[in-house]
């Protein structure tokens, strides 16, 4: 059950992460830290829960560009909301979540009814996020309402003198909630089916519209959850922040196993995928004399691992050849 | 005038016409050219030439999407072509020698077609989805331009190479030419020789034009290379007019933007029928959009904002359930079971 194909790339994902981490290990004095592991998780905690939200919309077949500057505008709201007009922050976090959701919905709609590819839609939105960004304020609001600094600040401290953030708490609850989703739900069940394939689905009579449409709204509500983490992370709503986030996204989904095909994929996967991406850049940073480029030239070298590891696979499972 | 309302430039110049139309009439002087010590200058040329470098990629992208592809590589291609030939030139002993600058050009020529071909092969080769395959190259790319200028803004005091984005022949910008060349070639090999139909049913159906006897893998990795040529000539543009190279942010975005020219242009996302000329409408659409956004003086970054409504409204436009539910609306009767009637028989 366990040596099961379609496990193969997600073991692939933990056994790359549990060798890098040796290599590390072996490599660094230092490395092999528990806290090293925590920071991992407290630098890459927004990109984690955007890569939750992804992983759903690239299971169902489609692609949201829309994450990073959905961040960005987040940061930039509740920075505006908070510090310029007073607004508790009680008040805005629900309500930027409740945009993401409404932002979501709006670009899945348009995908839904109108039949317009998801690449153009959410390309529009991220045009559109980072554009209202700037309507805002052109340049960095900072943030030192009581409530926001006290919540960054926070570290919950753990036995052997360890300590995460509130930021990781939310992001692994994120994750918990969407393994569940993904497979104790009927929502999650209808995601994988019209992945796999939308006529199919259509005649079975599931709701493709709504599941269309939902996963827009959970890719919506998870990046603006992340640009919550985020504005707790920088502490500064600006719209230059989290630039790229969304290639970085797709990139972690695609490292985590999931096919950008759609109707193949783990939340599992994409844990250790974001982990995957942390600690490369930790790697780089404990060699100091490579540069932070490496990072992108490193992933570019996984996602072709991947995706050629991937295309193998499947044209193993169906050999029609084009 | 159903007939011209029907023509595939006819929404893309109304477009164009408009925006020029709200120019002159918000600033009468926009449409001006002065002469001054032997060159032209005025907003049209302008325009002309600060969106050389898109015209160019959005030639090459109107090939590959065409096909049914995608390129989300170019924009760093352009950076991977701008470091390239800027590293190349600030390593000689004469920066303004010509055949360093030859050389140099020549050598970020034949990188930026070594990586049309890499995505080729990705996509023939190992039959990957083109906007994943071109993702690799697009992530990866931009880390390789900045190994390349080693993080740094490489800056060049090379004439020579300057005039390649900078210069000036006969009264025009050099770059204008450039642009012309290269659609010239295009249009002559697309529209002139049997390779714009191969690319159009290759596009349509690529199983059927392999069974019909066209060599699809052939078409699509020359499709490719065309693409990631047009995008390395942008590249040396955009380099050589500010004499520096920043892997980081030169070509930023160009992607996205050459894709939006493409898709107002008329050219569907879906592969098939292309219209190069309706690209060209496209980016000189999205440079007067920037152009006049400026002249009013509202932030460059708002731009953004417009931007996504364009993109919406022309993709809506080209929605067929769009203009469908929009059709019907229109000619709704006034009971309900008329309206009955009309759905079932419809």
């Amino acid at each position: 059950m366990f040596l099961n194909r379609k496990y193969f790339p997600i073991l692939v994902t933990m056994a790359l992460f549990a060798l890098m981490m040796a290599m590390g290990a072996f490599r660094y004095t230092g490395f092999f830290s528990l806290q090293v592991l925590f920071n991992l998780l407290i630098d890459n905690a927004f990109l984690l829960v955007v890569a939750v939200g992804m992983t759903f919309v690239i299971v169902s077949g489609g692609i949201d560009l829309s994450v990073g500057s959905m961040i960005a505008l987040t940061t930039m709201m509740s920075a505006s909301l908070v510090q310029q007009h007073g607004v508790p922050p009680l008040v805005v976090i629900p309500l930027v979540l409740l945009f993401g959701c409404a932002f979501g919905w709006a670009m899945g709609a348009i995908i839904h009814y109108f039949k317009v590819q998801p690449f153009i839609v959410t390309l529009a939105g991220m045009f559109l996020a980072r554009g209202l960004c700037y309507v805002i304020s052109l340049g960095t609001i900072t943030i030192d309402h009581p409530a926001y600094t006290s919540i960054a600040m926070a570290k919950i401290s753990l036995p052997g003198g360890s300590f995460l953030s509130v930021n990781v708490v939310i992001a692994l609850v994120v994750v918990l909630a969407g393994i569940f989703v993904a497979h104790y739900t009927r929502f999650g069940r209808n995601v994988y089916a019209l992945g796999g394939s939308e006529q199919s689905t259509l005649l079975m009579g599931l709701p493709v519209g709504r599941t269309k449409i939902g996963v827009y709204v959970v890719s919506g509500f998870c990046s603006s959850l992340a640009g919550v983490i985020y504005t707790f992370y920088m502490l500064s709503g600006y719209g230059l922040h989290a630039i790229g986030t969304e290639l970085d996204a797709i990139a972690a989904v695609v490292i985590g196993g999931t096919l950008l095909t759609g109707g193949v994929g783990y939340i599992t996967g994409t844990f250790f995928g974001v982990l995957i991406y942390g600690v490369i850049q930790t790697l780089i940073s404990f060699e100091g004399t490579l540069s932070s480029w490496w990072t992108r030239i490193a992933i570019g070298v996984l996602l072709f691992v991947f995706i050629v590891l991937q295309r193998a696979l499947s044209a193993r499972r169906s050999t029609v050849k084009l | 005038m159903n007939r011209m309302m029907k023509h595939h430039l006819f929404w893309p110049l109304s477009v164009l016409g408009a925006l020029l139309l709200f120019n002159l009439v918000y600033s009468p002087d926009f449409f001006s050219i002065k002469m001054q010590g032997g060159q032209l200058y005025g907003n049209l040329i302008d325009i002309l030439n600060f969106g050389a470098p898109l015209i160019l990629v959005a030639i090459g992208m109107t090939l590959v999407i065409a096909t049914k592809g995608i390129d989300l590589s170019v924009g760093s291609v352009v950076a991977i072509a701008g470091a390239m030939s800027c590293l190349t030139i600030s390593k000689g002993a004469d920066q303004n020698s010509l055949g360093l600058v030859l050389g140099a050009v020549g050598l970020a020529l034949v990188l930026s077609l070594a990586t049309g071909l890499w995505n080729g092969l990705l996509v023939c080769g190992f039959g990957i989805q083109p906007i994943i395959a071109t993702l690799i190259l697009m992530v990866a790319g931009r880390g390789i331009a900045q190994l390349i200028t080693d993080g740094q803004i490489i800056t060049l005091s090379s004439d020579r190479y300057k005039f390649i984005g900078a210069g000036s022949l006969a009264a025009l910008p050099f770059s204008i030419f450039v642009v012309a060349a290269v659609f010239a070639a295009a249009a002559l090999l697309t529209r002139r020789t049997a390779l714009g139909l191969f690319i159009e049913s290759v596009g349509t159906n690529p199983e059927a034009s392999r069974l019909a006897g066209v060599r699809s893998n052939v078409v699509v990795l020359v499709v490719y290379m065309f693409c990631g040529l047009c995008a390395g000539i942008a590249g040396l543009l955009l380099s050589s007019n500010v004499s520096s190279a920043d892997g980081n942010n030169a070509g930023l975005w160009y992607e996205l933007d050459a894709i939006l020219a493409v898709v107002i242009g008329g050219t569907s996302l879906n592969g098939g029928r292309f219209y190069l000329t309706g690209t060209l409408v496209g980016a000189l659409i999205i440079q007067t959009l920037s152009t006049t956004i400026y002249s009013v003086g509202i932030a460059p970054e708002i731009t953004l904002v417009v931007k996504a409504f364009v993109v919406l409204a022309v993709c809506l436009i080209q929605s067929e359930s769009f203009r469908q539910a929009i059709a019907q609306r229109w000619r709704t009767r006034r009971y309900p079971g008329e309206k009955e009637v009309a759905r079932h028989v419809s």
